[in-house]
């Protein structure tokens, strides 16, 4: 059974996100994702700066099994990407919520409101 | 539900995630396939291949079948227990399969894939018409490989003192029977090791004594990951029958000599070899960040396009590699083009790591 934290939001392409108290949203992908994934290899982080619209590219994630795309959950700009995953990848799998991938400005605070919560994307999993 | 071997009960006791292969329900790993190909490489593990098939070939004209059937020759096979890898060609010398034929005391062992069983027991079969020679399938057989620097060491460690003794004794590429078991120093890894055929209930005895001696289990992933840096094929990716052995790397595998050896294949082999237009199949190193995946095109300047066959990380080598079948006159570099970009690749013979070793 994945781990699904009750603090953090979460949206349909299993990225999960944590509202900081700046406002900023931090973005990485779940306990559920990296499961399916298998052993992960490879990352590839937006640039800082970007500008994302919710449902954009922002990166790759590499499987020994396959390559995956991570969307942007929300629109906004990105404000940092964490490089430390670019050379340790594995954290992914060991432990998907401290291996962020990137933390983004949201354009608009209004658009956290329709992200899933925890028991909502535990009843996708569930059903997928 | 897909076919099960013996160990199915124990591989979901120890973890497995289980996947569809050929139509068996099979590990693809226990946690970490990365973890475990390490393992392999470093240590040993234990595989279950028991879905592979095994087929006894016995009877006064076994030798002649063979040598009709086989693109290698069993005529090669001088000492009890020595074992052969060969490609069974149909008559366009495509490969219907790969596999690996010992010399026993009652005839032959042949071990092919678990896939392709079917149409190799019904191709088998039809060629034995007019040869005095018999077929059985041993179902009944599970079988595991050990395989890793250390295999033979700690299997030894588990088992009577009269197999103990016969793993010490076997050479590389030799199988020997001990009472009900077969055990040969064969796999398909890369590493030394062992492959046992033995009874089913026999083969869930000694997964519990390997899991209780620290020999932890493994699945498909590090298993293909293992062949791959190895440089070895596998069926329906890098071979096919619509390919050639030519094109596949083993060229090595067909006996040509005696020349009047007629094996099925061997008119349209050697038409292909004197029109010298068979693609060749190599390995590639990708030497930026990215996966080379199987179906991937290959170009290469000046002489075309080619395609990778069988593509993955190499966790030993920390980058990816693969196997491309390309133009036989490919040089050093190729280009290979991964979600829209075309990256750099070295071209390199088919053979990454051996024995731990990188050798690239």
């Amino acid at each position: 059974m994945s781990n699904i934290p009750a603090e953090l939001r979460y949206v349909d392409s299993h990225e999960w996100l944590r509202v900081e108290a700046d406002g900023s949203v931090t973005v990485g992908i779940t306990d559920h994702a990296q499961e399916a994934l298998g052993d992960v290899v490879f990352v590839e982080l937006p640039e800082v700066g970007a500008e994302l619209n919710a449902g954009q590219e922002a990166g790759v994630v590499e499987s020994v099994k396959a390559a995956s795309d991570i969307y942007a959950p929300i629109a906004g700009t990105v404000l940092a990407v964490n490089e430390a995953l670019v050379d340790a990848p594995e954290g992914v799998n060991s432990e998907p919520y401290e291996a962020w991938f990137f933390r983004i400005q949201p354009s608009n605070a209004a658009d956290l409101d329709g992200l899933l919560d925890a028991d909502a994307y535990r009843a996708l999993c569930e059903n997928a | 539900m897909g076919l099960r071997t013996p160990l199915y009960e124990q591989h979901v006791a120890l973890g497995a995630k289980i996947v569809d292969f050929g139509g068996w329900d099979m590990p693809l790993h226990f946690g970490s396939q990365v973890e475990e190909h390490h393992q392999v490489r470093k240590d040993c593990a234990v595989f279950d291949v028991s879905h592979m098939t095994v087929v006894d070939v016995t009877g006064p004209q076994a030798k002649a079948y063979l040598q009709r059937l086989l693109a290698n020759d069993v005529a090669r096979l001088t000492t009890s227990g020595k074992a052969l890898y060969s490609g069974m060609l149909n008559e366009q010398g495509g490969v219907i399969d790969d596999l690996i034929v010992y010399l026993t005391d009652f005839g032959y062992r042949v071990v092919v894939n678990a896939a392709t069983r079917d149409k190799d027991l019904a191709w088998m079969q039809q060629q034995l018409a007019g040869f005095d020679a018999q077929l059985s399938e041993r179902a009944e057989l599970a079988m595991l490989a050990i395989q890793g620097p250390h295999a033979r060491a700690k299997t030894a460690a588990l088992v009577s003192p009269a197999r103990a003794e016969l793993i010490s004794a076997l050479k590389p590429f030799q199988g020997l029977p001990d009472g009900e078991w077969f055990i040969a120093r064969t796999g398909y890894t890369g590493e030394d090791g062992l492959e046992i055929m033995l009874p089913a209930a026999d083969a869930q005895r000694l997964l519990t004594d390997l899991a209780g001696a620290g020999i932890p289990p493994a699945g498909l992933g590090a298993r293909d990951t293992l062949r791959l840096e190895a440089g070895m094929n596998l069926y329906g990716q890098d071979m096919t029958e619509q390919v050639s052995p030519l094109a596949a790397n083993m060229g090595w595998t067909i006996a040509w000599e005696p020349a009047e050896r007629d094996f099925i294949g061997r008119a349209a082999l050697t038409a292909q070899q004197a029109a010298g237009d068979q693609p060749k199949l190599v390995g590639l190193v990708l030497e930026e960040r990215g996966v080379l995946r199987a179906h991937q095109v290959v170009r290469v300047a000046g002489l075309g396009e080619g395609e990778i066959t069988s593509g993955s990380f190499s966790p030993t080598l920390g980058l990816s590699v693969a196997l491309a079948r390309v133009p036989a006159a490919t040089g050093e570099r190729a280009e290979v083009e991964i979600r829209g970009k075309w990256l750099p690749v070295r071209v390199v013979t088919a053979n990454f790591v051996r024995h731990g070793k990188a050798l690239i």
